[in-house]
């Protein structure tokens, strides 16, 4: 009785080591992983209305000029018609605009990354941005060409936020032990970030150029393990009402959504009012998006807000 | 002996071996299912955040599509905490208008609804008008038949309706589609710098047809006070015919004849505010094509790109209920933050005088 007891015992602690073994095996090289976080979920909010009538009317200017983000948008030569919209809209409220293509297009202006792989598209783009830009932008956004964005609300979101901190920001998602932000919202990387990033892109063992030993993991989540390794977690970016700010999809697919969930409240829990980016429009859909974000309201109602900022010059849609 | 002893030594090592097995398998089991609750994958839902909704309630509240005294734009969440909205009160105020919806008893649930869920509300009165009444959404019945033939019947008889029963509650009346998206802010502001005793109307202007022009029946258009009066009396007294299949010329021509004016809703840099079709056909070059009969029957010099509408622009047709919902995010809620608009037109002189002190704080000098 007491060797089948003794070699069930056995077989049980075999066959959990076993399991044990083949979990770890088929996710990502996590690392250490941080126990200190408690929390399953980052949160960051966006300044209250009490912060905000601190500020001195003085600063505003000076305070709204101090935000410098870089765009960089990941395209390929399929996506040339969003890539000429996304050019002739959202971006030129960018500081610095540049798109980076897997190959060299006669159309427009890119810097050629030459690969065709997401992933090695977006460690060059960083490692290119950060080099040149290091000491002109504070900020660096990434987005995919079927976005639309909203810079100032972007600003606005990073208000009282140093860039001299790890910022890692967007709308993020949790696979496992890693929370990523994904990029079908965009990913917003602070100054310090980058620096960190970029510190550990040569290191093949902390951040390889093929992540996943079983099958290909997607960029974002690459982003993620490796930004992790230097101590740069994700955060997801809300509003002070607790919605997203950051969207994956666009305003339509959310409407619809709604109409069917919620019809008596389709407006209401739809979206944020400071949203600051929308996914999956067509070319059309953003220039119809540059219209009702920038020129279409209604008047008589006036804002009291902390920042200001120009329209952009030569331009006529906005 | 040894025989025996070896097939009880077999058969015990065999049971060894298979409960060694099941332990394995149980062991197994048991850990993978502990660590898929450990580190499960979450599915990515956006979390359903519903808020407070006041705007609902204004409409749902009472089901008499009564908006007594002042529309509370500040009841909304915090996302309109730094928003001052006084000049638009004050132009509610000033500037009253009786809105009329025209629909029929298969569009209430359809379209006609998501009107009510919107821009209606924003209407100092707002009035359904279908062929047959219905009390409970409520809609007010014209005793007409439906279909496209009805629509000037159905037009004048509505007229006659808010003429009847509402003459001193508005300044201006305007006629609306349920797939027309109306911004009743930028409307007052439009229609502040007349006097609604003058005769006059504002729509879309067309061309063809009709010598002063006649306004496009689908983007809307509003009449003043006495163009209301003049319109019922030339029933009565005959100047102007009551049968036609094309509601809006039909209107357009009798405007004529009775000395309305046909007013130039062009904004003060003289863009479009009404417009026939919903933006993406403006906005978008190319997207009407040129053989399109829009081309040649615009009074103004039609635009098409950026310049085809106003940021101040009154209405859109053609729009569907999700497009309604969509239009209302963009202009009620979305918005860039700190932006200056390009186009800053002025207040009319008698608003700014009562609202002076608050605009000009809010008008930063920025170089």
């Amino acid at each position: 009785m007491l060797s089948e007891s003794s070699s069930f015992l056995k077989g049980m602690m075999l066959g959990s080591i076993f399991c044990a073994l083949i979990t770890m095996l088929g996710h990502i090289r996590i690392g250490h992983g941080d126990r200190r976080h408690q929390h399953k979920h980052h949160h960051l909010q966006a300044p209250n209305k009490e912060d905000i009538l601190k500020i001195s009317q003085d600063e505003r200017m000076e305070l709204s000029k101090s935000f410098r983000v870089y765009c960089i948008i990941l395209v390929k030569p399929k996506d040339v018609s969003l890539w000429a919209a996304v050019r002739e809209t959202w971006t030129k409220h960018c500081d610095k605009a540049e798109f980076f293509s897997s190959e060299n297009v006669k159309v427009f202006e890119s810097i050629n990354m030459e690969t065709d792989d997401m992933w090695l598209m977006m460690r060059k783009a960083y490692k290119y941005a950060f080099d040149k830009y290091r000491d002109q932008y504070n900020w660096f956004f990434l987005a995919r060409p079927t976005m639309f964005a909203i810079m100032e609300n972007l600003k606005y979101f990073l208000l009282k936020k140093d860039p001299s901190q790890p910022f890692y920001l967007g709308h993020t998602i949790k696979s496992g032990d890693l929370e990523y932000v994904s990029v079908e919202g965009g990913i917003v990387l602070s100054i310090e970030s980058m620096k960190r990033l970029n510190s550990l892109l040569g290191i093949p063992e902390k951040c390889p150029e093929q992540g996943g030993m079983i099958w290909k993991i997607s960029e974002d989540k690459q982003l993620a393990v490796c930004l992790k390794y230097a101590g740069v977690f994700a955060e997801n970016a809300e509003d002070s009402e607790g919605k997203d700010v950051f969207n994956t999809k666009s305003v339509g697919l959310f409407i619809k959504e709604a109409m069917s969930n919620h019809p008596n409240l389709v407006v209401e829990g739809c979206c944020s009012d400071m949203a600051v980016t929308f996914n999956g429009l067509t070319p059309n859909q953003m220039h119809v998006m540059m219209y009702g974000v920038y020129r279409l309201r209604a008047f008589g109602h006036i804002f009291h807000d902390a920042l200001v900022f120009l329209p952009p010059n030569g331009s006529d849609n906005d | 002996m040894s025989e025996i002893h070896f097939r009880e030594m077999a058969s015990k090592s065999w049971l060894n071996f298979l409960t060694f097995l099941c332990g394995s398998a149980i062991g197994f089991v048991l850990c993978s299912q502990l660590f898929s609750i450990l580190l499960g994958e979450q599915g990515d839902t956006q979390p359903d955040i519903l808020h407070n909704d006041p705007h609902a309630r204004h409409a749902d509240d009472n089901g008499q599509n009564h908006l007594e005294g002042q529309m509370n734009f500040n009841a909304d969440s915090s996302q309109h905490k730094d928003e001052n909205t006084d000049i638009a009160e004050n132009l509610y105020q000033k500037v009253k208008i009786l809105c009329w919806v025209m629909t029929g008893p298969q569009n209430l649930e359809k379209k006609a609804k998501h009107v009510k869920a919107t821009w209606a509300q924003r209407c100092n009165k707002v009035l359904f008008m279908s062929s047959e009444e219905d009390k409970d959404f409520p809609a007010v019945g014209l005793k007409t038949r439906e279909g496209r033939d009805q629509l000037y019947w159905k037009t004048i008889k509505a007229f006659q309706y808010v003429h009847d029963h509402y003459l001193e509650d508005a300044d201006w009346f305007m006629k609306a589609d349920d797939d027309t998206y109306v911004i009743l802010e930028n409307l007052r502001w439009l229609l502040s710098k007349y006097n609604p005793e003058e005769p006059i109307y504002f729509g879309r202007r067309f061309k063809p047809y009709v010598k002063q022009g006649y306004m496009s029946g689908g983007a809307g258009y509003v009449l003043s006070k006495e163009a209301l009066k003049r319109f019922v009396d030339a029933f009565k007294t005959d100047k102007c015919t009551h049968s036609s299949s094309i509601e809006d010329l039909a209107l357009g021509r009798c405007m004529e004849i009775i000395n309305v004016e046909a007013g130039d809703s062009r904004d003060t840099i003289g863009k479009e505010t009404f417009h026939p079709f919903v933006p993406e056909h403006h906005l978008i070059r190319g997207y009407l094509p040129r053989t399109f009969w829009y081309w040649n029957y615009n009074y103004y010099p039609p635009v098409e790109g950026p310049g085809c509408c106003s940021d101040l622009a009154v209405s859109f047709h053609y729009v569907d209920p999700t497009t309604m919902y969509e239009l209302e995010y963009l202009v009620y809620h979305l918005r860039p933050y700190g932006y200056l608009y390009r186009y800053q037109p002025a207040l009319p002189e008698n608003i700014r005088k009562e609202v002076s002190r608050d605009y000009k704080k809010e008008d930063p000098k920025v170089k």
